[in-house]
């Protein structure tokens, strides 16, 4: 025990010596959420749209009704004017509008109207598609409601409810998906670079000769980057809920639980990496490339895991941070109990013991 | 004689090249032993392979009896082994490595600080100093100061004074007499064969094969040959005049001189040939022996 405990401490002189990695560890999780929180999100923050109209258009006054509901709206605003379509392309590519609602009439009384909308960030175009014509819609009823007074109208109205992120805020979806990245790269990345740097400047030399066991120094090393991942959790739930008022209405204690597991399912995966490269470098590119990555592009945290291909689906189910992630937003936003993450449970566990078998029969006692 | 160490028909590969090939070697207990070579010649490789870091390819060795191979556990406890790179934390201080090597290896400071005590003197001053900002000489010192800190039996030291400077060198080798009287068996490696004659023995090295075990003396006894030395004004002119000559066997750069051996001892011969050859200031007579002659004698074949 009293080995152990000089290796923590060793451990722990380390990271609190190197001002790079307590940066990397105690203040980028920090940053990461406060960015993904506020500064990175999908959310529209204003429309801005023009109105074509012909000079002589018999319905201006419609028209001219619509676009002041249009403009009422707190993120839309109408700000051009345009008797002819051709301004539009012009004006869209300057920048100075994103959509545009072109009106024609072919014959009287039968108004079309063609909403066009730049479409280079097909993510807000679509947004902004569903947020007018919503409008529209709800402006073209209310209208026939008053032409048609009191004759009986049953419209099939939907009504659309927006469950557990009613404001629809893309912090919600993202502070899960942050956490399965900061574990990550805490966990993963540092643990494998402390590793390797003992055999990069010839510690590991002496420590092999030494009789400590290899289970000794292995959990040694993992003992401080999971007390500083319980800081980050901490913190990063602290954050969540004070500042970007994620609701948290799943157990907190399942939350820390699965959490735990995930920082174990980390620390594991690069303790593996430590078992198979033989350079800092190679461990930071090991990481990055062999997790990093993956866990922002295939993990769900921004691209829905259900609307990639069949294969790349497939592909998803062995990164851990797609597992986490999910089961994150489940107890967090939807408030589910933890015996709804059963399935993600099961697959975490799984993946630690192999990982963790793996890295035990990879370790050499030797050179 | 106790047998301490037992090498015996290592060979390891690394890949294509053969770093050691065939090599047998017995080591005494208390014994002071030198092994003496450039860098490339395997000393590292062998130190390795018997600090159980390595695996050979062929062959087998014994630590007091012990295979190393197959009970490198046993071993690990015994012996103290100094890599030949610094291999302390940079960013722990001097006093800090010392404790955390001493619960590595179950141990305390102040249950061996008799053994260290002549040498973490030197270091006490500093203590509180990062070991990444100790001097070369320093370093070593507190390396070797990690290396005994569990009081093993042996004690492997891989070039301990490479980079270090010529009182700290002295200052070094000083201890490791000391450490020797106490008892301890000693393996260091070197390669500056000045400091092959402060052995008891010493192995000759030179790409993965000893050319000769020995005592300093020994070997330089059996250096069968006169040796002079000679200067002139245009060095480098003469050492190519010297190895043009018929007369001359073998010549080579020794500090300010070349030293070189005669196919046949004729003095007169050869000064009026240099001469000949146009050489001012020419200084030729008798000079000791040492090591290194008789290292550059054998490689030279």
């Amino acid at each position: 025990m009293n080995i152990f405990s000089a290796f923590v401490k060793k451990e722990f002189f380390h990271i609190f010596r190197d001002r790079r990695t307590i940066l990397i560890l105690l203040v980028m999780p920090i940053v990461q959420i406060i960015l993904f929180g506020f500064a990175i999100s999908v959310e529209i923050q204003q429309i801005r749209v023009a109105f074509v109209v012909s000079a002589s258009s018999p319905s201006k006054t419609s028209i001219q009704q619509l676009a002041r509901k249009v403009d009422a709206n707190e993120i839309c605003s109408v700000t051009h004017w345009y008797s002819s379509v051709d301004a539009v392309d012009a004006a869209m590519k300057k920048g100075e509008i994103d959509v545009a609602f072109c009106f024609q009439e072919k014959e009287p009384h039968h108004l079309q109207v063609q909403m066009l909308i730049d479409a280079v960030n097909p993510t807000i175009a679509t947004s902004e598609s569903y947020y007018l014509e919503a409008i529209v819609t709800d402006f073209l009823r209310k209208q026939q409601l008053n032409t048609q007074k009191s004759s009986a109208v049953s419209l099939i109205q939907p009504s659309v409810q927006m469950l557990y992120n009613p404001q629809m805020l893309s912090a919600y979806n993202f502070v899960p998906g942050v956490m399965g990245l900061i574990f990550i790269l805490i966990c993963t990345l540092m643990t494998s670079i402390s590793i390797v740097r003992e055999t990069e400047t010839g510690t590991m030399e002496i420590l092999l000769v030494s009789p400590v066991r290899p289970i000794y120094m292995i959990f040694a090393k993992m003992v401080p980057y999971f007390v500083i991942s319980c800081i980050n959790l901490a913190t990063i739930l602290l954050l969540a809920y004070f500042l970007l008022h994620i609701p948290m209405t799943g157990s907190i204690i399942s939350i820390c639980l699965l959490s735990f597991l995930y920082i174990f399912l980390s620390l594991s995966l690069g303790l593996l990496i430590s078992t198979v490269v033989k350079s800092q470098v190679a461990a930071m590119i090991g990481s990055i490339m062999g997790l990093m990555i993956p866990v922002t592009l295939l993990s769900g945290m921004i691209f829905p895991v259900e609307n990639m291909p069949w294969a790349l689906q497939r592909v998803t189910a062995i990164v851990p941070a797609r597992w986490y992630i999910s089961a994150m937003r489940k107890l967090m936003i939807e408030g589910v109990s933890i015996t709804h993450v059963s399935t993600e449970i099961m697959v975490l566990v799984g993946m630690s013991v192999f990982v963790l078998l793996l890295a035990f029969k990879n370790f050499k006692n030797r050179l | 004689m106790d047998k301490m160490i037992v090498v015996e028909k290592i060979t390891k590969h690394y890949e294509q090249v053969e770093a050691l090939s065939n090599i047998s070697l017995t080591i005494n207990k208390g014994e002071l032993f030198g092994l003496v070579g450039p860098d490339g010649a395997g000393k590292s490789t062998l130190f390795r392979i018997l600090a159980t870091l390595l695996l050979p390819d062929k062959g087998k060795a014994w630590i007091n009896g012990v295979d190393v191979v197959k009970h490198y556990k046993k071993i690990r406890s015994s012996i103290g082994y100094m890599p030949g790179r610094f291999s302390l934390y940079q960013d722990l201080s001097v006093e800090e490595n010392l404790n955390f090597y001493a619960s590595v290896f179950g141990t305390t400071l102040e249950e061996n600080y008799a053994l260290i005590e002549d040498i973490y003197r030197y270091l006490l001053p500093f203590k509180e100093r990062k070991a990444g900002k100790l001097s070369g000489g320093m370093k070593q010192k507190l390396a070797l100061c990690c290396a005994l800190i569990h009081a093993p039996s042996i004690l492997f030291l891989d070039e301990p004074t490479t980079g270090v400077d010529p009182t700290s060198r002295q200052e070094f080798w000083e201890t490791l007499s000391k450490l020797k009287e106490k008892g301890m068996t000693i393996l260091v490696s070197t390669p500056y064969m000045d400091e092959a004659v402060l052995c008891d023995r010493i192995a000759l090295m030179q790409e993965g094969q000893l050319m000769k075990v020995d005592t300093p003396q020994q070997i330089i006894d059996q250096f069968d040959k006169a040796l002079w030395k000679v200067s002139a004004k245009n060095m480098y002119g003469l050492l190519k005049d010297m190895r043009l000559s018929p007369l001359v066997e073998q010549c080579y750069t020794f500090g300010q001189y070349l030293h070189f051996t005669f196919v046949q001892e004729e003095l007169d011969a050869l000064v009026a040939y240099l001469k000949q050859k146009g050489h001012q200031e020419i200084e030729i007579a008798p000079t000791a022996v040492t090591i290194e002659d008789c290292y550059l004698q054998l490689t030279d074949v």
